[in-house]
């Protein structure tokens, strides 16, 4: 069950400039630590994140083992309408991930 | 009379060490940053201006430190920022993020938390789609480094 948080600021207006926030649970396991027999556990991150509104681009970006666990990332909007953004994590093993929430512009 | 020859060596020695110290740039990237940064730059070469990184410069724990890197642009149709990168000079490995921004962005701001193994150099670079290159680098000091040992 993967689990995240976002925050899109409510009340939002059309043409407004927003701060939107996302965290995802894990664990970004960086494929440089080794366990407790010696050996190094395999990498397992999150390489992948991008954020779109009803399919045109807001924001992406790519994530290397320095990102912390729980990656968090905050990043800009301005407010196109109503409608919906969808939020993508694409990462090792396959892993992938997408939320979205509906934005109510005035 | 002249002054002894060792007190002038001395003092012209002083003022050359002040003078390297005036001249020094406020942030010389290393080496490792500096292949780091061509090979995403290509030809051109970046101006520290524009960029800020902001990051504590005495991070307690580095297994999750905050940063936010901001840069001065409009995020206009005509001008935006393209794309924001972070490279480490001390971590297994240089990259730390990459980012891809457009004019829908409206502000060239992101944060994120990230890793740090010891005391470093970082560097954020942003693209701007008139093609130039701008830079801002910070030295950190970190007292827990992130556990790259287990």
């Amino acid at each position: 069950m993967t689990r995240t948080l976002i925050h899109v600021p409510a009340n939002t207006r059309r043409g407004e400039v927003i701060e939107i926030r996302v965290t995802l649970a894990h664990a970004m396991e960086t494929g440089y630590r080794p366990d407790s027999e010696g050996r190094l556990l395999p990498r397992d991150i999150v390489t992948q994140f991008s954020c779109s509104f009803e399919g045109q681009p807001v924001f992406s970006a790519q994530l290397y083992p320095a990102i912390a666990a729980n990656p968090y990332l905050a990043f800009s909007w301005r407010v196109a309408g109503s409608g919906t953004l969808s939020f993508r994590w694409e990462g090792d093993n396959g892993f992938q991930h997408t939320e979205t929430v509906v934005v109510q512009a005035t | 009379m002249n002054p002894p020859r060792s007190a002038i060596d001395r003092r012209s020695l002083l003022a050359a060490g002040a003078l390297a110290l005036l001249l020094r740039p406020a942030h010389a990237l290393s080496p490792e940053l500096q292949a780091a940064v061509r090979a995403w730059a290509g030809g051109t070469l970046p101006r520290e201006a524009r960029v800020l990184l902001d990051i504590a410069p005495l991070v307690e724990n580095g297994n999750v430190v905050p940063i936010r890197i901001s840069v001065d642009s409009p995020m206009t149709a005509d001008s935006f920022v393209q794309e924001i990168v972070v490279f480490n000079e001390r971590n297994p490995q240089r990259d730390v993020a990459r980012f891809t921004l457009g004019p829908a962005s409206g502000r060239a701001e992101v944060a994120t938390r990230i890793r740090l193994a010891t005391s470093q150099q970082l560097v954020a670079l942003a693209r701007l789609n008139d093609g130039s290159l701008w830079s801002h680098s910070v030295d950190v000091v970190v007292t827990l480094a992130a556990c790259i040992e287990g």
